[in-house]
């Protein structure tokens, strides 16, 4: 496992992800900055781009996603400390007209 | 150019008081038909700006009132010296009408109907020589130092990825600040990019009536795409968006609020209505770039600040528009169309205030006079939000 620092950021301290600020390779054990400054080490399992994020604690399906300290949307299941969280398992709650009922 | 960052530039002051930061004569097409003429008379005539468009016809209610009030707000902002208003002659949106509105406020304007002409070509003719006139009178008259407190900022995101609301919104959000501050106008617009945000809006503002305006034109915003059966993810974030890192509409407009810098909430407007109140004012307009571009300019802003994650050549006939950059690698892959950087933000090289500080200082040089890229290269986008069916 590679043991380099990538830039990141974490917004708000009730925030489930960090931003890449710089392209992360899979599998690397990195050192999170958290908004109170503490620091937390975590494993990213998959390549992570610019400007994605990824978990920083494990997220239940079904439950709220937190960035800037409010929800973007909900887990379409568990994911991982460290896993990619984009459109394959985060889903936007707002403006979804295919959801109701009849359509 | 000597500019005096005290909140000083160089303007053309307007018979009605205000102050123009350019000196356009428009040629304004009441209706499609005759929007390739208003092109011709564009290249005839120099000094003179146009835009095709597909409005003006068989329009009603309120999508008519929308449209007529986009016309007259563009013929009426201040970086226009005078308007020439070329009608077809039997289209809904009367030339004659968007022209007598246009002149209350002491504006030149001519009138041209094709179908009172004889035809295409001479009315071309006729359009050109009065724009002619025009455009000799407003060359005749001189820049003046004004006060930024004379200023309507429309602020702007598109193409945006996750650096948007790391680095150049929030910088923008600072001179919306800066602006406020010294007395002028900051529009923040984009309805649909506000959606998940509201809350933090409504919470900044000045009274309850403001607050529940807020929910409401998010809810009806919402209520469109709910009513339409669709999810709002398939226009909203973009693939250009979602490629960029921004997963949903939510933490898009998470980002996209930041534009809004931290002053309160004064008022919520229609869609092209000019500003009542100074300060902070949001705009109800569509996400889409050219539609709330347009809406905000005939709102009366003088000058756009537009951040960019993707990359965008955006600009208006009438106002120039500030590109500016979430990340340092695309400002160097389209540095043809970007004017200014914040991803030094991201890059740990420079603070969100330095960024600001650093737009606050471009805006008082194109404001003076300096050409921004999407003025040097024509971009002269154009586009109404239409609301209704057509008849």
């Amino acid at each position: 496992m590679k043991e380099e620092n990538y830039r990141t950021i974490v917004m708000r301290p009730e925030d489930s992800v960090a931003v890449a600020l710089e392209e992360i390779p899979a599998e690397t054990k990195l050192t999170v900055t958290l908004p109170d400054k503490k620091t937390k080490e975590i494993i990213v399992k998959e390549t992570i781009l610019f400007g994605h994020k990824f978990a920083i604690i494990p997220i239940t399906g079904g439950s709220y996603i937190m960035k800037y300290g409010e929800v973007i949307g909900k887990a379409l299941r568990d994911i991982e400390e460290g896993e990619h969280v984009h459109v394959h398992n985060l889903e936007g709650v707002r403006g979804r007209g295919d959801k109701i009922v009849g359509n | 150019m000597e500019t005096n960052n005290e909140g000083k530039f160089l303007g053309y002051r307007r018979h009605d008081g205000k102050v123009g930061v350019r000196n356009h004569v428009l040629i304004l097409p009441t209706i499609t038909c005759a929007t390739q003429a208003a092109k011709q008379i564009t290249e005839l005539v120099h000094g003179t700006v146009s835009f095709i468009h597909q409005h003006g016809c068989a329009q009603v209610g309120v999508d008519y009132e929308q449209t007529f009030r986009t016309y007259v707000g563009l013929g009426t902002n201040p970086n226009v010296y005078g308007v020439i208003v070329l009608g077809l002659g039997c289209e809904t949106h009367q030339a004659r009408s968007v022209a007598s509105e246009i002149a209350k406020t002491g504006k030149r304007v001519e009138t041209v109907s094709i179908q009172d002409y004889g035809g295409t070509l001479s009315a071309i003719a006729e359009g050109a020589k009065a724009a002619t006139k025009l455009v000799q009178e407003a060359s005749a008259q001189m820049r003046e130092w004004c006060d930024f407190s004379e200023l309507i900022i429309g602020t702007e995101c598109g193409g945006s990825d996750a650096c948007s609301g790391l680095s150049a919104n929030p910088a923008v959000g600072v001179v919306s600040d800066m602006i406020v501050e010294k007395g002028g106008t900051a529009i923040l617009a984009e309805t649909t990019e506000l959606i998940g945000a509201e809350h933090l809006l409504a919470k900044r503002a000045k009274n309850e009536r403001v607050a529940k305006r807020a929910y409401e034109i998010i809810k009806a915003m919402e209520n469109r795409s709910i009513l339409m059966g669709v999810d709002i993810r398939t226009g909203n974030p973009s693939p250009g968006n979602i490629k960029g890192g921004l997963s949903s509409l939510e933490e898009k407009s998470l980002g996209a609020a930041n534009k809004a810098g931290k002053s309160q909430l004064n008022e919520i407007i229609d869609y092209a209505e000019a500003p009542t109140e100074k300060g902070l004012v949001w705009m109800d307009t569509p996400g889409h770039d050219i539609e709330q571009l347009t809406g905000m300019v005939a709102g009366g802003a003088q000058v756009v600040l537009f951040t960019s994650g993707r990359g965008t050549p955006t600009g208006s006939p009438i106002a120039p528009v500030i590109k500016i950059s979430t990340n340092t690698p695309m400002f160097e892959r389209m540095s043809e169309n970007m004017d200014l950087d914040a991803g030094s933000i991201i890059d740990g090289k420079e603070t969100v205030e330095d960024v600001g500080k650093r737009i606050f200082d471009e805006i008082g040089m194109v404001c003076s006079g300096k050409l921004t890229k999407a003025e040097i290269l024509k971009q002269h986008d154009f586009g109404i939000w239409r609301i209704g069916p057509t008849f």
